[in-house]
């Protein structure tokens, strides 16, 4: 189970979300005039449920680790993130740091740091006072030398002065990431920071993200819904689905043995085999029903394989995208530079991207 | 071309009715206040300026409206935070009655807060009657509700994550409210501040009940000066320099407005509302059930009850007098009221209808820019001086109206039109293009496009901005007091003229005259809220 001799530790954790659909009325900003009031909205019965966004989980990570959170949206993963960083109270369970329970201390009091979708950088304070705001504990001269270091590491070095409106999406959330670290939390929690960028950016973003992580040592949870992203930055993933964790390995172990066809199909395998297939494709017999998943690079055309037959051709971007009928009747896809003029296709399976399902 | 002719037909209309019934009175005011007897001369303003009683009077208003407008400011926003980040059972009934003053006749409310300090009232051992005090109380009676809800809307849409970051960095809840949610605040709580001080420095009716001979702001020394004094030229003077004063506070209010509009980007799905904690909550909350119970409840409920109170016991005999004695005064009102509201919808829709067009060249777009902005300009024009500027031009040829009982409604409709215009501008502009051009191109007429879409949507719009008009009519004092001739008063005017006369009879009938009044407003309004169309809310 989770071991308190680590950094972080999560316990059984529940987290429940009071939603009342009758109030967002009131709660939706407006540009009525003010000379107005709007009656109150009885909410219908039903429009107020709770919903538990995090249903008993346990985690744990080691001084220096990254922990990434993957699931879809709705799995709870911001929920639980939210929950470490004090920001949602606990409906059920615990959170410690190093073996001692953090219930009674306060967001601010628990030395986290936290990074958002959006940057929420403060709008009134430039950049430099945006990276020197948790710094209150560092003796006012030092500051500006802290703000200067850590906005070099962001790769953002001469910023101090700069208003925070004119910061492009990226430098802003480069910007969060150096306030952020710059007071040197003892965890830094990730709430889907690069979500919201564009893909290029995300991609350079993700390696400063890892780069400053492995040279500061810093210990994080890192919540995403993007796999690549996942398994760029982290030693282990944690695979949440409906507010439990399914899965909690490292990338490698998890790419290869995914323990159930869930989790195996959130990580890409997108066609499962049966027996009659295994057989066909020479993969020997399986244990269990479906138990070999195709990853999204498997199977691949070979003229040396089995013949299978072609259902339908797509014309994709570079390549051609085949659907060919697995012998069970199940369908499976590869990719083939050029249109097939034949009804069949040689096919092999690429043993990197087959996953035994335990 | 038929079109064009059309339209600007249909901008003509308004403009014209603006500039017989708006603009040259108040022309004509600011020219008695220069050319008294026809040479231009200052010698209005030296003989005004040099009477002490002036400046007093104008540094009473600034005092009062500076007054009341902190004190509305510094209880306002700690009840913004309790009744729209916090959630407790009954909110909604809290809000309700926050809301309630604010679309209370100025007169009504004058008379609440009369009833509580004159002699035989529950506060009348402190000898508040007449007192600055009790005025400026009234003021945040008033104008409590909008910073509360100005400042509470902003507060449920400030992106939580903003502060959450603060906490996450180590900042106390303290530190995190004075470096990041006030100046996250401050557009709202500016722009709602300047039009509290618009409201306080131009307030009227309140005053007029409350302050008694000694005391005089701007606005009730032009009447004064006007109707005892017979000082036509002083009255202008004071007028003009009432108008600085508004149109600088208007100006200002609507640019902090459009600042804090462009603030506002900050949004979120996720919802900011926490349940009431006792630690975090308790000292607002305890601020803000004083200030509901002590400053809103208790006048209103005072009103009430000694509208019932009677020589002998509890009884509806105030109001049984008030409809034996004055039954033409009920029944002048909502004839009044009705005929201002239709005058104030006819206009509005023709002003909207233009308005919401979108010219292609860039010489039509800010003529209709123009446009938009006169008929705002009622709004920052004190009712005062538009029944003091009937009074002067609308008496005599070409245009004599005064024997006319048609000069309170069109008096009305001109200080209703600029809130039936903010009501429908926004439903039609919300409207997306692509709608109507789908019409055109489906073969709609432009007449038919005009009817199948815009007054299609319009219709929803038309029940608020309908309540708006009839309660501003119904409860309008300013420009009815210079109006209003003995045999046809409004109840506003009844309630002002009773409560002025000794005697418990008078008394109790001018408040169950407000009272009366004070019942028809509320519902008229709640009625026409449930009728807000959702465009209205999310242009």
């Amino acid at each position: 189970m989770v071991n308190d001799n680590g950094a972080l530790g999560v316990h059984d954790v529940v987290v429940r979300y009071r939603t009342s659909a009758g109030d967002q009325r009131h709660t939706t900003p407006s540009k009525r005039p003010i000379i107005t009031w709007v009656p109150p909205k009885r909410p219908a019965p039903g429009d107020v449920r709770t919903v538990t966004a995090v249903d008993g989980v346990s985690l744990d990570a080691a001084p220096g680790e990254v922990v990434a959170l993957l699931g879809a949206s709705g799995s709870g993963k911001s929920s639980l993130l939210r929950a470490i960083a004090g920001l949602e109270p606990l409906a059920g369970g615990s959170i410690t740091w190093a073996g001692r329970d953090l219930a009674g201390t306060p967001t601010h009091k628990r030395n986290f740091g936290m990074m958002f979708q959006e940057p929420a950088l403060f709008p009134s304070l430039t950049v430099g006072k945006n990276v020197a705001y948790g710094l209150h504990k560092t003796p006012r001269g030092r500051r500006g030398e802290v703000v200067d270091r850590f906005l070099e590491l962001v790769g953002l070095p001469g910023y101090q002065e700069r208003k925070t409106t004119e910061l492009s999406g990226g430098q802003a959330q480069r910007v969060a990431l150096a306030r952020a670290l710059a007071p040197v939390p003892r965890l830094l929690l990730l709430d889907e920071p690069l979500s919201a960028l564009d893909r290029g950016l995300r991609e350079h973003l993700v390696e400063v993200l890892g780069e400053v992580l492995r040279r500061t040592g810093t210990t994080a949870v890192h919540v995403t819904h993007d796999q690549d992203e996942a398994f760029a930055l982290a030693d282990r993933v944690a695979i949440m689905a409906d507010g439990t964790l399914l899965q909690v390995d490292t990338p490698r172990n998890l790419w290869r043995h995914p323990v159930s066809g869930e989790v195996a199909t959130f990580l890409g395998y997108s066609t499962f085999l049966s027996q009659t297939d295994a057989d066909a494709l020479g993969l020997g017999h399986l244990t269990a029903d479906p138990a070999v998943a195709l990853g999204p690079e498997s199977p691949v055309a070979d003229p040396n394989g089995v013949q299978l037959q072609v259902r339908q051709q797509k014309p994709r971007r570079g390549y051609v995208q085949v659907t060919v009928l697995l012998p069970s009747g199940a369908k499976a896809e590869l990719r083939v530079p050029e249109k097939i003029g034949t009804a069949t296709v040689g096919v092999r399976t690429d043993a990197d991207s087959v996953a035994v399902v335990s | 071309m038929s079109q064009r002719v059309g339209w600007t037909l249909a901008g003509a209309v308004p403009l014209a009715f603006l500039g017989v019934f708006f603009a040259w009175p108040v022309a004509t005011l600011i020219g008695w206040g220069f050319f008294p007897d026809g040479q231009f001369t200052l010698s209005g303003f030296t003989q005004v300026f040099a009477d002490d009683r002036t400046w007093r009077v104008i540094g009473t208003t600034l005092a009062q409206a500076a007054a009341g407008t902190i004190t509305a400011v510094l209880l306002g926003v700690p009840g913004a935070w309790v009744l729209y980040r916090t959630r407790f059972p009954g909110r909604w009934l809290v809000r309700a009655i926050v809301t309630i003053p604010f679309v209370l006749p100025s007169v009504v409310v004058g008379v609440a807060f009369k009833s509580l300090v004159i002699a035989t009232g529950p506060l009348g051992h402190l000898g508040l009657d007449q007192s600055f005090g009790i005025i400026v109380a009234s003021l945040v009676f008033f104008n409590y509700a909008l910073v509360v809800r100005t400042v509470g809307a902003l507060w449920a849409s400030l992106d939580p994550r903003t502060e959450q970051a603060a906490s996450v960095l180590g900042a106390s809840p303290t530190r995190v409210f004075w470096t990041i949610t006030l100046p996250a605040l401050a557009p709202a709580i500016a722009s709602a501040a300047a039009l509290v001080f618009l409201f306080c420095a131009s307030a009227y009716g309140v005053v007029m009940v409350l302050g008694g001979a000694g005391y005089g702001t701007i606005e009730t020394e032009i009447w004064f000066l006007t109707t005892q004094l017979l000082d036509l030229t002083g009255a202008a003077a004071l007028s003009i320099v009432q108008l600085v004063v508004v149109g600088a506070s208007l100006i200002l209010a609507n640019h902090l407005q459009a600042r804090q509009a462009r603030s506002q980007r900050l949004r979120t799905d996720s919802s900011v509302e926490s349940p009431w904690h006792p630690r975090r909550d308790a000292l607002p909350t305890l601020l803000t059930a004083t200030v509901v119970l002590g400053l809103l409840v208790f006048p209103m409920s005072t009103l009430v009850v000694r509208s019932l109170t009677t020589a002998s016991g509890i009884g509806l005999d105030h109001y049984a007098n008030l409809l034996t004695t004055l039954p033409d005064a009920v029944a002048n009102s909502l004839r009044t009221a009705t005929l201002a509201t239709v005058l104030a919808l006819v206009l509005g829709l023709l002003v909207s209808l233009v308005v919401s067009r979108r010219p292609r060249n860039a010489l039509g777009r800010r003529g209709l820019a123009l446009l938009d902005a006169t008929f705002m300009l009622p709004l920052g024009v004190s009712a005062v001086t538009v029944g003091f500027g009937f009074l002067i031009t609308l008496n005599r040829p070409p245009l004599d109206l005064r024997s006319s009982m048609i000069l309170i409604p069109i008096a009305q409709a001109i200080v209703a039109l600029p809130l039936v215009v903010r009501v429908l501008l926004p439903v039609l502009r919300a409207i997306d293009p692509r709608l109507r051009e789908a019409a055109a191109v489906l073969g709609a007429s432009p007449g038919k496009v005009l009817r199948d879409v815009d007054l299609a949507f319009l219709g929803r719009g038309l029940g608020l901005a309908t309540g708006f008009a009839f309660a501003t009519s119904l409860g309008e004092f300013g420009a009815t007091s210079f109006l209003a001739r003995p045999d046809e008063q409004t109840l506003p005017v009844v309630v002002f003229r009773l409560i002025g006369r000794p005697g418990l009879e008078n008394q109790g009938m001018g408040m169950a005259a407000a009272v009366l009044l004070a019942v028809g407003c509320a519902l008229v309004m709640a009625v026409a809220e449930r009728m807000r169309p959702e465009e209205a809310t999310t242009w």
